[in-house]
């Protein structure tokens, strides 16, 4: 029934259909229709990638041997992404603007480009890693041979070594066609992520199908299975809280370190937003995953003989109740599981190789070579592919080497120590400035060196690398440096004994290395950069442009970026920079930018040399790090002060603006002053030549048409004299050139006086309050009357009513004595009222005689007397009103 | 441009958030904490029944994955964001260290 042949015909079915998933994502995000691709679901999912065959099989057999202990390994990465709002939504923000292409190019870039630490960084990651995809391969292998077993056809001892081989090289296939499809890591992998998605939805429903059909298809319901758990011998908590605490930090710290977890977590993340679904539905992801694990293990313990392996139980326990379909699904489980892992990982670690190992080593080998033409992506390309192929070997070559069983399933968490090796200098590096590169170097060198000596080497087993002397009485019966008992500390769990010492010496290097040594300007700007990450929105330039040549830059671009890619960008910039063409000025704006672009295909540290090379390595100095600093300052100040000025300016323009248009009425009205006047002066002296004429050449004129033309002559004459006269007092008056004579008066005095002056016609009636009139003014009496005459005199002119009255008001207000005019006639119109203290004009066509001037004049002359006149409207009639200030007013005694 | 000012106190709803904020900072300590309390249970036999540990340490999972789903559909992060940080001064040579929040 359980043949290995079908096993194998679903298998090859489901690759075939995850090559398709992966074809068809690729496909649809090349058209642009990826919008499902990127969605937060996906991302979840694809950060299950946590979840390896270690995992999936291993936990069960963890659990079966120490009971609860597999959960911390789900705990401390429930925890990271509950708390996702401390490290790692810094870490997707820092990897999106950085673009970060590796946990190696993090720590690199933050500790100033530094190439060493990437190197030192991956060299870790692949040692690491290496075991662990060793391990991914002995499931596979493991599993099939299980169904093997079962399979009556079959010889037990198939070629294990041959089955991992293919799975290998399956895999290593698959990654190559969708893992370097393109150059830039910074561009999602649609195709392998979309997998993943797949495979963890895959393995997800596997187990928890083998668990629920043990609780409920053999335990027979919840309560049974609860107290077949109980009853088991796992049927008591037992922990060694030593392990409790250490293996949820480690899986914690392993979590944030894994060059394949910060692929997914960070370098495939599309959208920050992402992180607030993961945050609950990955630890959903991980509960889920665990749930059923202690009773698929009780069932197990109780199901199957004794000896049997219980890694396998997800597998065995469906076989051995005939469920070949289940066991079908859990082994596709368990497959996604070692796949998914070993696709990532090897993406993540061949981007490392590449970028840190292959390409500064090319770059070195071709000498300063920058800046010769020709595409290097495909050396970059070819770089990858083979790191790829290469780390798949070197699993490979582990596996065979370490022949596969028990040493090999305990590599998973010295693995995970390893690489937590990372997070000091990880964390350092993006929550303290003063990290600094000496202290990750030191920190890394001393908990990996701990890590090699305590964990790593001992794996092997006695005698294998260490002697197993050297393991009991330590090196040249040094008792101190035991590698299970440092210092002599014995009793301690192998492993929570290295994880300590090691992170302790990491931590304890970093920091006393980082606070006694002083950081390169390099170096502090990329932490000031990564620390504040939050809060810079523009990065600080690293280069001072001017010495790189465009040409150089675009040459160089075109290698790295492709043709297509690299002139879009130069155009782009040369737009923004308002140039025309493909080559925009190397300001060290555009430097930054085209290294950013560039790092996200050969990583940070290789960016910053190749720009460096073309730039003339005149990377940032000191002196110019504090120029930045003091130039945004020397900006800051500069622009407040622009602002300033620009304000200052615009409001001269305005009074320029509204001088000008003052000059222009101005001009508009001396015109019409002079056309006015000489229609004034013309009309008298048309009459005048008339009248001469006549009284010249005409005979005998009658005594009274002589008297009469004389008369009119005389008039006219008189006309033109008091028109010239108020020309001349206007003109007077406008100059200042007036002399006042101030002298204290009785207002009634001076309206006395131009009532009498203004001769008061039978027809218009005054009104007068004489106890308001009371008042003494000190003001030039003479001139004060002449406005009142004025206004009298046109009231007399103007009103139009059958019965004429003019009412004089006199009355002290706010410090200012008041005179109101009013008459009762129609008044002025509204749009007329700014018009009639100008010159010459005149309201209606009144032929009332006068030039006009009359107002004006009484305009000049309240101004002199330090008083105004204004029109009054509302009164029911025309009213003036003339105010005078009260300075020179006093109360009559 | 005058210098951007911090703001002391919050209106109602604000302050709500910006705890609210803290709650989601501090939910992993919480959780720590809880998943920590087996470290004082009696082991072996005679101790905690395994079923009972199955209860309290999923029991403290789903709640705690329940608490980060309610908080994180909240947006919380953009309250971080703005909380005691002054606007970016690029390069000034105090920005970068008032930038550090916590």
């Amino acid at each position: 029934m359980a043949s290995l042949n079908l096993l194998i015909g679903v298998c090859l079915c489901y690759v075939a259909v995850l090559f398709l998933v992966a074809f068809g994502a690729e496909r649809a995000a090349l058209r642009g229709r990826g919008h499902w691709l990127r969605s937060p679901v996906v991302y979840t999912l694809s950060l299950s990638i946590y979840c390896t065959a270690w995992t999936f099989y291993g936990a069960v057999g963890y659990a079966a041997r120490s009971g609860f202990e597999y959960v911390t390994i789900y705990i401390g990465p429930s925890l990271v992404m509950i708390g996702w709002l401390w490290a790692v939504r810094k870490m997707v923000r820092i990897g999106r603007t950085q673009r970060i292409t590796s946990v190696a190019d993090l720590i690199s870039s933050r500790y100033g480009k530094s190439n060493l630490l990437a190197v030192f960084v991956t060299v870790l990651a692949v040692i690491g890693t290496t075991p662990y995809i060793a391990l991914q391969l002995q499931s596979v292998v493991e599993s099939f041979s299980s169904f093997a077993l079962a399979d009556p056809d079959v010889s037990p001892n198939g070629d294990s070594a041959l089955t991992a081989l293919w799975v290998a090289a399956g895999l290593a296939f698959f990654t190559v066609l969708f893992g370097t499809r393109n150059l830039d890591a910074n561009e999602r992998h649609h195709g392998v992520v979309m997998a993943i998605a797949v495979e963890a939805v895959v393995k997800l429903v596997a187990l928890v199908a083998v668990g629920v059909f043990v609780v409920w298809g053999i335990g027979g319901g919840l309560s049974e299975t609860m107290a077949r758990i109980d009853a088991s011998r796992l049927g008591h908590w037992q922990m060694a809280s030593g392990r409790w605490a250490g293996l949820i930090f480690l899986a914690a710290a392993a979590f944030l370190c894994l060059p394949r977890m910060f692929q997914v977590l960070v370098v495939e993340n599309d959208d920050e937003s992402h992180l607030r679904t993961a945050a609950w539905a990955f630890p959903a992801y991980l509960m889920l995953m665990s749930l059923f694990v202690v009773p698929i293990a009780v069932t197990g313990l109780d199901l199957l003989p004794d000896g049997s392996n219980p890694d396998l139980f997800v597998l065995t326990v469906p076989l051995a109740a005939g469920q070949e379909g289940l066991a079908m699904l859990s082994f596709l489980g368990g497959f996604s599981s070692a796949t998914s892992m070993v696709i990532v990982a090897s993406i993540a670690l061949s981007t490392m190789v590449s970028n840190h190992v292959v390409m500064p080593i090319w770059l070195r080998a071709t000498g300063g070579g920058a800046a010769i033409s020709g595409d290097v992506r495909h050396v970059v390309l070819l770089a990858r592919r083979l790191s790829i192929v290469g780390v798949l070997v070197l699993g490979y070559l582990y596996y065979r080497v370490s022949g596969g069983g028990e040493a090999l399933a305990a590599i998973g968490l010295i693995s995970f120590s390893g690489v937590a090796q990372f997070l000091p200098a990880l964390l350092g590096g993006i929550f303290w400035r003063g990290a600094t590169r000496l202290g990750a170097v030191a920190g890394l060198a001393a908990g990996s060196g701990l890590w090699f000596w305590c964990l790593f080497l001992p794996s092997f087993g006695p005698d294998v690398i260490i002697p197993g002397g050297v393991l009991a009485d330590g090196p040249f019966g040094l008792d101190l440096l035991r590698p299970h008992a440092l210092f002599g500390i014995t009793g301690l769990d192998p492993l929570i004994h290295g994880v300590f010492w090691s992170m302790v010496f990491n931590t304890g290097a970093f920091v006393l290395v980082s606070v006694f040594s002083f950081p390169s300007p390099m170096e502090r700007l990329q932490g000031a950069q990564f620390v504040n990450i939050f809060a810079h929105s523009e990065a600080p330039q690293g280069w001072q442009g001017g010495a790189a040549q465009s040409e150089d830059l675009m040459i160089m671009a075109q290698r790295i970026l492709g043709a297509a890619d690299a002139q879009a960008l130069f155009q782009d910039e040369a737009r923004r920079q308002g140039l025309p063409g493909y080559l925009p000025e190397p300001t060290a704006e555009f430097l930054q930018r085209l290294e950013r672009e560039l790092s996200g295909s050969v990583g940070a540290a290789t960016a910053h040399a190749m720009v460096g090379q073309i730039v003339g390595g005149a990377s940032v100095s000191v002196e110019e790090l504090m120029a930045v600093a003091d130039e945004t300052a020397q900006i800051m100040e500069y622009s407040s002060q622009l602002e300033a000025k620009s304000e200052e300016l615009s409001r001269t323009a305005r009074q320029l603006r509204a001088a000008n248009e003052k000059l222009t009425q101005i001009s508009v009205q001396k015109d019409a002053f002079l056309s006015q006047i000489s229609h004034e002066l013309r009309t008298p002296m048309t009459s005048i030549r008339a009248f001469s004429e006549i009284l010249r050449d005409t005979e005998g004129l009658s005594l009274g048409e002589r008297g009469k033309y004389a008369s009119i002559i005389l008039d006219e004459a008189m006309r033109l004299t008091r028109l010239l006269d108020d020309l001349l007092d206007l003109s007077v008056l406008e100059n200042g050139q007036v002399n006042l004579n101030f002298r204290e008066a009785t207002l009634a005095d001076v309206i006395d006086h131009a009532v009498r002056t203004a001769g008061q016609g039978a027809r218009l009636e005054i009104r007068r309050d004489p106890v308001a009139e009371a008042l003494t003014v000190e003001t030039d009496v003479d001139r004060l009357a002449q406005v009142f005459i004025n206004l009298i005199a046109n009231a007399q002119k103007y009103c139009d009513a059958p019965r004429p009255v003019l009412t004089i008001s006199v009355s002290r207000r706010a410090g200012q004595v008041t005179v109101d005019f009013a008459d009762n006639g129609s008044g002025v119109e509204t749009d007329m009222q700014g018009m009639i203290f100008e010159k010459f004009s005149r309201i209606g066509h009144h032929q009332a005689g006068g030039a006009g001037l009359g107002l004006a004049i009484c305009r000049e002359v309240m101004a002199r007397l330090g008083g105004s006149i204004a029109y009054l409207p509302g009164q029911g009639g025309a009213a003036f009103r003339v105010t005078l200030p009260e300075g020179r007013a006093m109360a009559a005694q | 441009m005058g210098k951007p000012q911090r703001t002391l106190f919050l209106e109602r709803h604000t302050y709500r958030r910006r705890r609210l904020a803290d709650l989601a900072r501090l939910l992993p300590v919480i959780g720590l904490v809880l998943l920590m309390v087996p470290l004082l249970w009696n082991e072996g036999p005679g101790g905690v029944a395994t079923s009972r540990a199955i209860l309290w340490i999923f029991g403290v999972w789903v709640l705690l994955v329940a608490l980060s789903a309610w908080l994180s559909s909240l947006k919380l992060e953009t309250e971080l964001d703005g909380q005691g940080t002054p606007r970016p001064m690029a390069g000034g040579p105090g920005a970068a260290g008032r930038g550090r929040r916590r």
